[in-house]
């Protein structure tokens, strides 16, 4: 049986949009917006939050966001500490933890990300076209742990994410032979899945392997097609009790288990992290943590129905895949290749809104949502009877996961 | 004057008081990593701590500056202005270093024909007087 009994009640998003395309309004508002769909779903009033939840340095911060909507009282706010995307199943947990020790009674995950009006994560913040500075270049001062880490990887060009991930994949092409057409197929699983989702920025975009072996080369091995999108949205989850889940507007989606954290000296992980063991450098490392999450819920990889794995890139998928054993190290080649995730006749639909990929790129908690709209029978590519899905946030970084079940 | 590879316009290392002195050894073209003195466990980025025995004391090891491609990226997007491309990205896994690798370039070579397994050397980019970059290329010498 599972150990909690927080509930998801309500999910919501605000219109997705490559970045920049959004229009005229601010993260801030796309946060709020999300917010208030999802507890509109939920069939709660925005009276009843009393907990707000985020992860990865979100600049909206919590305490603004419960002042603007006008919450009666704000009892939890908590922000996950780790970087990048691998916090967003965390986040749920953490609004779970708080719910179900009385903490608060309903709280809300949000994210909401404006890569138009910040900075293009796939620059990593840099501005090729900027003037040189005339000053000679000298070493500067790290204010941070995180930047004296990256004092080792930023001097070599090394910023870019689509760089930092390419690493574990070449190394996992060289020792276990996988092909571009092997991470191709992830991509092109993913279009077809967002071609009947509304939501999805790429849906109507159709994708061939052949697009993606002529999509342009960005850091060897991934072509542009094996890159997530950069996208301009927002979109929120809302955890409360069982007692308080189950009387209200949609089929309450129980939280299984929950798990985060990192192996032993992984720091960033990839991102900057030249010294990650040997045996969980081609993965996603995430192994640990998948067999944590499984005995909790006392639930196996052949329990799992529907799976919604974070796809900043397409290696990352193919490695999480047998990091939470759905096949064997080194066979996440061709267990893509052999139509696997596919919502038609795979045996593990994965990312039924398109994912990263192909939905839209908020950090992830987009595959929260899906996951709950797959067990609601809500998903645009349903999947019948599922009744367990798991969720997956980034990997290549210290990550976090759920088990969600149909209740 | 050494030969330069990439223009000034490249990010400069950041650094805090513990991870200095590896810049300062790069300076002088030489290629450490830190080492507790305690269990002799190799480290690098440096830190405060030894996270093997939790010893605070540490030195700094020389190294060779010869090691292998352990993974590598191909780089076709420019973080800086005037960023030779393709530009290559490499893990280097170093000899005599206790297994420790650094991120790196490799420069001198052709992209098609970078593989992992491949032995390197250093070789120091001054970027100014004060400071060097070391990044690698390949070479036939016995390791």
């Amino acid at each position: 049986m599972s150990r909690t009994h927080a509930h998801i009640a309500g999910v919501g998003e605000t219109r997705y949009a490559r970045w920049g395309k959004i229009g005229v309004v601010t993260e801030y508002a796309l946060a709020i917006q999300a917010i208030q769909n999802a507890v509109a779903d939920a069939g709660l009033s925005i009276d009843d939050v009393d907990g707000l939840a985020s992860f990865a340095e979100d600049r909206n911060e919590a305490v603004f966001v419960a002042a603007e909507l006008g919450l009666p009282v704000l009892r939890f706010a908590n922000m996950v500490w780790m970087p990048g995307g691998g916090g967003g199943c965390a986040a749920v947990a953490n609004a779970a933890m708080a719910v179900e020790t009385g903490q608060a009674e309903v709280v809300v995950v949000y994210r909401s990300l404006c890569q138009g009006q910040f900075f293009r994560f796939g620059t990593g913040g840099m501005d090729a076209s900027a003037p040189v500075d005339p000053k000679p270049p000298t070493v500067q001062q790290a204010g941070s742990p995180m930047l004296a880490s990256m004092g080792f990887a930023l001097p070599y060009g090394l910023i870019m994410a689509a760089a930092a991930y390419a690493l574990p994949t070449r190394r996992h092409m060289h020792l276990y032979g996988t092909t571009s057409a092997q991470l191709g197929s992830v991509a092109v699983t993913f279009r077809e899945h967002a071609s009947r989702n509304p939501r999805a920025v790429m849906g109507a975009k159709p994708m061939t392997l052949a697009d993606h072996q002529a999509s342009p080369m960005i850091a060897d091995p991934h072509r542009l097609f094996d890159c997530c999108l950069e996208s301009d949205g927002a979109c929120a989850v809302v955890v409360t009790t069982r007692e308080r889940a189950r009387d209200l507007a949609k089929r309450p989606v129980e939280i299984l288990a929950s798990e985060q954290g990192a192996p032993k000296g992984y720091a960033f992980g990839h991102f900057t992290n030249a010294n990650i063991a040997d045996e969980l450098y081609a993965t996603g490392g995430t192994e640990a943590l998948a067999k944590r999450l499984y005995a909790k819920a006392g639930l196996g990889p052949g329990d799992v129905d529907v799976a919604q794995i974070y796809d900043h890139f397409t290696g990352c998928v193919l490695m999480q895949l047998e990091d939470y054993g759905f096949c064997k190290r080194g066979e996440g080649g061709p267990f893509v290749e052999s139509g696997a995730l596919a919502w038609k006749g795979g045996s593990l639909p994965t990312n039924t809104h398109g994912g990263s990929l192909s939905e839209a790129y908020i950090h992830g908690l987009n595959h929260v949502v899906e996951g709950v709209r797959a067990l609601r029978g809500e998903s645009t590519s349903p999947v019948k009877d599922a009744e367990v899905c798991l969720v997956t946030s980034a990997a290549c970084v210290p990550s976090s996961a759920l088990l969600l079940g149909r209740r | 004057m050494s030969e330069r590879f990439f223009p000034d316009s490249m990010p400069p290392p950041l650094a805090n008081a513990i991870t200095l002195p590896f810049w300062q050894a790069a300076a002088e073209h030489r290629l450490v990593v830190q080492r507790c003195t305690a269990c002799g466990h190799t480290r690098l980025p440096p830190g405060p701590v030894c996270p093997e025995c939790r010893s605070a004391e540490a030195d700094w090891k020389e190294l060779s500056g010869r090691g292998e491609i352990y993974t590598y990226t191909i780089v076709h997007r420019p973080i800086a202005a005037g960023q030779p491309l393709p530009t290559v990205i490499a893990i280097v896994a170093l000899d005599d270093a206790g297994g420790v690798r650094m991120i790196s370039n490799l420069v001198g070579v052709d992209p098609s024909e970078v593989a992992i397994g491949m032995p390197v050397e250093v070789v120091w980019e001054d970027m100014t007087a004060e400071l060097a970059i070391p990044r690698f290329r390949v070479t036939e010498k016995p390791r």
